[in-house]
């Protein structure tokens, strides 16, 4: 049975695919469902939500649609939270493994670097980093990953540690491969699979931050996210509070899959492994 | 107790390249940034003479080479000297040592609340795996660890000081209200109740799931059949040995969480208008105050240090394992 | 013949598998007597645990339990701790690791024999003694990780017998040490027992192990009680062949006793 039925089996991983699938359609569809900009006014302002259904979830105090922002909001934050997850894996893998292969001084100096980040809290980072380069999809992308390829870095070396005695890196070793190809060509690979596992969870709370540091007025200033939704609420809070709710439930929903999506998968591997 | 100062000298020493690494990192991303804190300035008050700037840079230093501003920096660090704040008009250091108590204050109840009450409904949860107690917290902590504090701490707000009108909506006290004493404290604690709950709840779901797996685990081990053969009652048996072994891996998980806690506080700062150290930072941001954040980072990376050494000396206390072979760190 | 500590009626365990019901133990009729040495020797899956689980009530809730355990020797039910003694294989893993061994014997004495704590630690002292732990009082203040593993399963023997039960209970307590500490460990079971008068299960593997010093011994293959007897009849003329198989791979008969006297 492969680890997709299982998933699949276990109620958190069914309830969670449901969940993330249901984002990705959103964010797919897009441009599709809501073809104009979810920032360009649609209709009377502070429309409260339930009452005109060509407004579904009403609209904000400039009359842009909630329905059509909370829609293009999921595109931009599960964007730049996959993205930043990408990064931070794909940086934290290779530091990671490096650091583990080589040893010594190396391994000493990446690792008090990696200690480095972890004692900084990640979001203040973030923050410190885009208010320096000013704030654009990139800059909020690099910004998180700054904060997150440690935990990756972590476990590719741990996994590295435990894997360079085994007979094929060895064999490797003897053939006369260089150090850094064997890292690369042979380490890597097999390190992969509990970083991967690891990811889903960088990227729920990169979708967090995401969303922090917009509602904190720095995120891109020309996209709307679920962040910068909450924070335009905030200005009308006790008249209009919807609008900062109703983004809210974006962002639960989202993590929410994703812890669901991440606890299915390791139940299903394990009982995969245990079978075995 | 000497095995815990040993290990506090051994963490002591061995944080001193990690706090270089942080300093000299921080200084070279932030001086490295096109604009400083003078072009805010100038910008700020419309405009001036480049012979103004000029001067002004001079002033502060801002005209010679990194490294030699590197150097200097690090060479008036030494005497605890964290430079000027432009934005303020004042020594960096008063600046955040004065907004620091807030945000202890702030961070300190959200940690004891959510490891408090965490552990405890952990303990509720992980006494009788699978029964119906254990189900709903489990289910119930999921759901709060997936909701983003700064948005609970609006939902918060909306519902329990603007529609009920129960606590303030904002700021560390009342204004000008002349309380003094117990009176002025419990004034805080009101201000306090809602930042802390929408800081706390993430990490009490935290804390709260990992003691139940702890305990899952404990109670798979052959000690807690053994306990079960000594006769113990299942209170003792849950409560001294069961908890007391899974409550270890949790208090490593709040040195842990400690600098993802503080980052957390600067958005609740700012939900709430507490003028701490995290809103200390949106300010430092805001009026492109780089010695102004630099401090800010370093001041906090040490505030991690000091809570993990913390951290390890309660874990020392707790695991008589630590420190007898070197096997446990 | 001595009277009879406990009477085991027919008694059957199985647990629920994805496949219907796997027996663990079928159909066991067993006396245990007072003060008497009883070596249940079998291969790993024989039944062998489960039956000392059973007897100390200690069997997994979904265990699935039919038959009778009389106590005719007893006043009342036994409580496990109090009237039963279980000591494990494994002292590392039986053992709080963070709690004082002197707590971990102490508790016991606590909860059964209604001393207050004081009492308590001044009895888990006089214990630590009667296992022969050097310098008792300082082990009271050790945690399981300072002693080696032959010590620690003897603060785990005296965690059993802390309120001096009727039966001790040993499941293989000496698989996890190496030879010498093995043979320690049984001549401080057999010691004890001599003491106080309790009765010992002993469950082993090492048939050798057993017949140094067991009265009696029970036979146990594939969940059910091969042959029983005393430990003299059964070992010397085996009535059943899985019995022979066992002692003709086990030992040779003229290997002197591992205690000696002890087989008197």
């Amino acid at each position: 049975m492969t680890v997709l039925k299982r998933l699949l089996r276990t109620p958190e991983g069914l309830a969670g695919t449901i969940m993330l699938c249901l984002l990705a359609l959103a964010a797919l569809l897009a441009p599709i469902i809501f073809p104009s900009d979810p920032l360009s006014i649609a209709g009377p302002a502070l429309l409260p939500p339930f009452t005109d259904a060509a407004f579904p979830l009403g609209t904000d105090r400039l009359g842009r649609d909630v329905l059509a922002g909370l829609v293009h909001g999921a595109r931009a934050s599960l964007a730049v939270g996959i993205a930043a997850a990408a990064v931070a894996v794909i940086v934290g893998a290779l530091v990671g493994t490096i650091a583990g292969f080589a040893g010594g001084l190396v391994d000493e100096a990446l690792m008090r670097i990696v200690d480095a980040f972890q004692i900084v809290p990640s979001f203040l980072l973030a923050l410190a980093f885009v208010s320096v380069t000013g704030a654009s999809l990139t800059v909020v992308i690099i910004a998180i990953a700054l904060g997150a390829w440690t935990g990756p870095a972590r476990l590719a070396r741990a996994e590295v540690l435990s894997i360079r005695e085994r007979d094929y890196v060895a064999a490797a070793r003897v053939i006369g491969m260089h150090p850094l190809e064997i890292a690369l060509r042979q380490v890597l690979p097999h390190a992969l699979p509990p970083v991967l596992a690891l990811s889903s969870v960088i990227v729920a709370s990169a979708v967090l931050i995401e969303a922090a540091l917009s509602f904190l007025g720095l995120g891109d200033p020309n996209i709307v996210t679920w962040g910068s939704m909450i924070a335009e609420g905030r200005n009308v809070l006790r008249s209009a509070p919807f609008l900062s709710i109703i983004p809210g439930f974006g962002l639960v929903v989202t993590v929410l899959g994703v812890y669901l999506f991440s606890e299915g998968l390791s139940d299903a591997i394990s009982a995969r492994k245990t079978t075995n | 107790m000497q095995r815990a100062f040993h290990l506090l000298r051994r963490r002591l020493i061995s944080s001193i390249p990690v706090l270089l690494i942080v300093i000299v990192g921080t200084f070279l991303l932030l001086e490295a940034a096109p604009g400083d804190a003078v072009d805010a300035y100038v910008l700020s008050i419309g405009g001036g003479d480049p012979a103004l700037v000029q001067s002004l840079r001079a002033s502060y230093g801002l005209d010679q080479s990194l490294g030699a501003r590197l150097w200097l920096y690090l060479t008036s660090l030494a005497r605890l000297d964290l430079g000027w704040s432009v934005t303020f008009g004042r020594p960096i250091l008063d600046v955040i040592l004065e907004r620091l108590p807030n945000t202890i204050w702030l961070m300190g109840s959200a940690l004891a609340l959510s490891f408090g009450l965490g552990s405890i409904l952990g303990i509720v949860a992980g006494a009788r795996p699978g029964s119906m107690s254990d189900r709903v917290l489990s289910v119930g902590s999921l759901a709060l660890y997936a909701v983003p504090s700064f948005w609970l701490g609006l939902v918060l707000s909306i519902v329990f000081a603007v529609q009920l009108r129960w606590l303030p909506t904002s700021g560390i006290e009342t204004i000008a209200s002349g309380k003094q004493g117990f009176e002025r404290a419990l004034d805080i604690a009101r201000h306090l109740i809602l930042p802390v709950g929408a800081l706390g709840f993430i990490y009490l779901a935290l804390f709260l799931r990992m003691m139940r797996a702890g305990m899952a685990q404990a109670w798979r081990q052959d000690f807690a059949l053994a306990q079960r053969a000594k006769g113990l009652s299942r209170r003792r048996i849950v409560l001294r040995h069961i908890a007391r072994n899974a409550l270890l891996p949790l208090v490593t998980m709040l040195g842990l969480q400690a600098a993802s806690m503080l980052g957390g506080s600067v958005v609740i700062e700012s939900v709430f208008a507490i003028p701490g150290f995290g809103r200390l930072a949106q300010e430092a941001v805001a009026g492109r105050d780089a010695p102004l954040l630099i401090g800010i980072i370093i001041v906090s990376a040490l505030l991690v240090i000091l809570v993990n050494l913390l951290v390890d000396i309660a874990y020392a206390l707790l695991d008589p394992r630590v420190g007898a072979s070197g096997a446990t760190t | 013949m001595s009277a009879v500590l406990a009477e085991i009626e027919n008694l059957s365990v199985a647990y629920r598998t994805e496949n219907g019901r796997t027996a663990a133990l079928s159909q066991v009729d067993l006396a245990i007597e007072a003060g008497k040495r009883l070596a249940v020797i079998g291969e790993s899956g024989s039944g062998k645990s489960t039956l000392a689980l059973a007897i100390t009530d200690l069997l997994p809730n979904d265990a699935l339990v039919e038959g009778e355990i009389a106590w005719p020797g007893l006043p009342h039910l036994p409580a496990p701790g109090r009237d039963i003694g279980f000591v494990f294989q494994d002292p590392g893993a039986s053992l709080d690791p963070v709690l004082s061994i002197g707590e971990q014997i102490a508790e016991v004495a606590k909860n059964h024999l209604g001393f207050g704590w004081r009492e308590a630690y001044i009895h888990a002292c006089d214990l630590l003694e009667r296992v022969r732990i050097p310098q008792p009082e300082a082990a009271l203040r050790a945690y399981p990780h300072q002693l080696s593993g032959g010590q620690r399963q003897r603060v785990a023997i005296a965690v059993a017998i802390a309120a001096q039960p009727k039966l001790l209970i040993a499941d293989e307590p000496t698989s996890a040490l190496d030879t010498i500490v093995q043979r320690e460990i049984v001549s401080l079971l057999d010691r004890l027992v001599s003491e106080s008068g309790m009765a010992l299960l002993f469950i082993t593997h090492d048939i050798a192990l057993a017949s140094g010093f067991a009265d009696a011994v029970a036979v146990f293959h594939e969940s059910r009680l091969v042959e029983a007897g005393a430990a003299d009849e059964v070992l010397s003329r085996p009535s059943r062949a899985y019995t022979r198989l066992l002692i003709d791979s086990h030992i040779d008969l003229a290997t002197p006793p591992l205690i000696e006297g002890a087989q008197a």
